[in-house]
């Protein structure tokens, strides 16, 4: 069974065709980088794969069933532009709550162990709107990671990252990959994305323009795909 | 995690925002009283004129001061993008939409409380005479008021003009509510009991209520995933 199924999507914003017929699946523990210019279509697919947004035409399934599945979305990690933690509570209380709707059985010691991990068990209950951009975004990192989700969407998640946290976050995906979770991610930074990824979808105006193994010459040069099937 | 106690961490999450920022509260804590301040001006607190516009006066009150309140109920989700994090987490739309009505019902419940002894003062009436029915108008009107104000704050959220149009789409929603409990309060703050003609206004709360509950549980996901 694939982990995500991608089948004819179509989306529209207003008569613009933001994605066109969209095909093709990722198995369970390929990383896939999503790659394209800007106005590609990239968080739109990802926001589709999330279940933030419908399709118009077409059909995407997360381990067999609707996004929009309770239980697929638990087995769902999201990294988007937002950090997506409350400005007015602390650390500690932003963990254990995501810990709670995703019905993680201890609560209290995930979030104790993951604000360890992501070195703010120090500031574990001093309020976000207290943190500085890194902490922020490091805290970001283990509310997406704490449920140790079997699929991983992550939208440009090393863009405007501090050292610290994008070796943070390249650990932490290494180690889902490990354990066999599905990673799609969308970047603008090839040479961080070519060091993960297994496999390469590049979309080119809302069109796929290349779905497949990540070719050997990306290691070298990772604008190649690009040259080769994008836009140049 | 089962379905209630979403709905309750989300309720609990809310308050705990709420109560740390007092945005919403004191705002609307503030316009309930400057409402009843400014009218108690225009009315004379002797007559017998106030025992007959009582109710509509508080409701007023109640509901300009309500839409604050569930104005900020998804619009607070906005920061940071937490609305999305809420979305893409397995916890059902309807849990979500529950959770922060509750939330709103709770504050709104507070504002109401402490307004009606200050509406009692202002206004030179004793309002506690049936003290038990008007709690139950006002747990049921408020209820109705939260459960489609919380609605139209999920609607209008990404509207820039949101301030505007809850309060809009939600006023005319709200008439049968309203004037339920418009009349139904009137006629408890005068010191009569509920009785004949007035149970139709119970009647028509208890529906108002379902029928928008069992709505609004039905269509928020699409309201909020489209």
């Amino acid at each position: 069974m694939s982990a995500v199924d991608v089948a004819g999507v179509w989306k529209f914003y207003g008569d613009y065709p933001a994605l066109r017929d969209i095909r093709f699946d990722v198995h369970p523990g390929q990383c896939l980088a999503l790659l394209g210019r800007n106005g590609a279509g990239k968080t739109t697919l990802l926001k589709i794969l999330a279940g933030l947004s419908t399709a118009q035409k077409g059909d995407v399934k997360v381990f067999g069933r609707s996004v929009r599945d309770s239980a697929a979305r638990g087995s769902i990690g999201v990294l988007g532009h937002g950090i997506g933690v409350y400005d007015e509570l602390s650390a500690f209380e932003n963990l254990k709550l995501f810990a709670n709707l995703y019905g993680l059985a201890d609560a209290e010691g995930t979030a104790r162990a993951w604000l360890k991990r992501v070195t703010l068990e120090n500031v574990a209950d001093a309020l976000v709107r207290e943190f500085s951009r890194g902490m922020r975004q490091r805290l970001a990192v283990a509310r997406t990671f704490l449920h140790e989700p079997k699929l991983l969407l992550l939208d440009e998640p090393f863009t405007s990252l501090d050292d610290r946290s994008i070796a943070l976050l390249q650990g932490v995906m290494a180690e889902s990959l490990a354990r066999g979770a599905t990673v799609i991610m969308s970047t603008h930074q090839l040479r961080e994305a070519m060091e993960l990824a297994s496999h390469v979808v590049l979309l080119n105006r809302g069109r796929l323009s290349f779905h497949g193994a990540r070719p050997d010459e990306m290691l070298a040069d990772p604008t190649w795909l690009y040259r080769q099937y994008g836009e140049g | 995690m089962g379905y209630l106690r979403q709905v309750l961490t989300i309720c609990g999450k809310d308050l705990r925002s709420e109560f740390r920022t007092k945005e919403a509260l004191n705002a609307s804590l503030a316009f309930a009283l400057v409402i009843l301040l400014l009218f108690s001006f225009a009315f004379d607190p002797s007559s017998e004129q106030i025992n007959e516009i009582s109710g509509g006066l508080i409701w007023m009150a109640f509901a300009f001061a309500g839409a604050l309140i569930l104005n900020r109920s998804f619009a607070r989700e906005l920061f940071n993008d937490c609305l999305d994090a809420l979305i893409y987490s397995p916890v059902p739309g309807s849990a979500l939409f529950l959770g922060k009505a509750l939330a709103s019902y709770v504050l709104l419940l507070i504002v109401e409380l402490v307004s009606f002894p200050i509406f009692g003062l202002f206004y030179n009436v004793q309002w506690a005479r049936k003290f038990g029915w008007l709690l139950f108008v006002l747990l049921l009107a408020s209820w109705g008021l939260t459960v489609v104000g919380t609605m139209f704050s999920a609607l209008t959220v990404n509207l820039r003009l949101r301030e505007l149009m809850l309060p809009m789409l939600l006023y005319p929603m709200m008439i049968p509510a309203l004037m339920s409990a418009m009349q139904l309060t009137t006629v408890l703050i005068a010191g009569q009991d509920i009785t004949g003609d007035n149970w139709i206004w119970v009647r028509l709360l208890i529906g108002f209520d379902i029928i928008f509950t069992a709505l609004a549980v039905a269509f928020v996901e699409t309201v909020l995933v489209g």
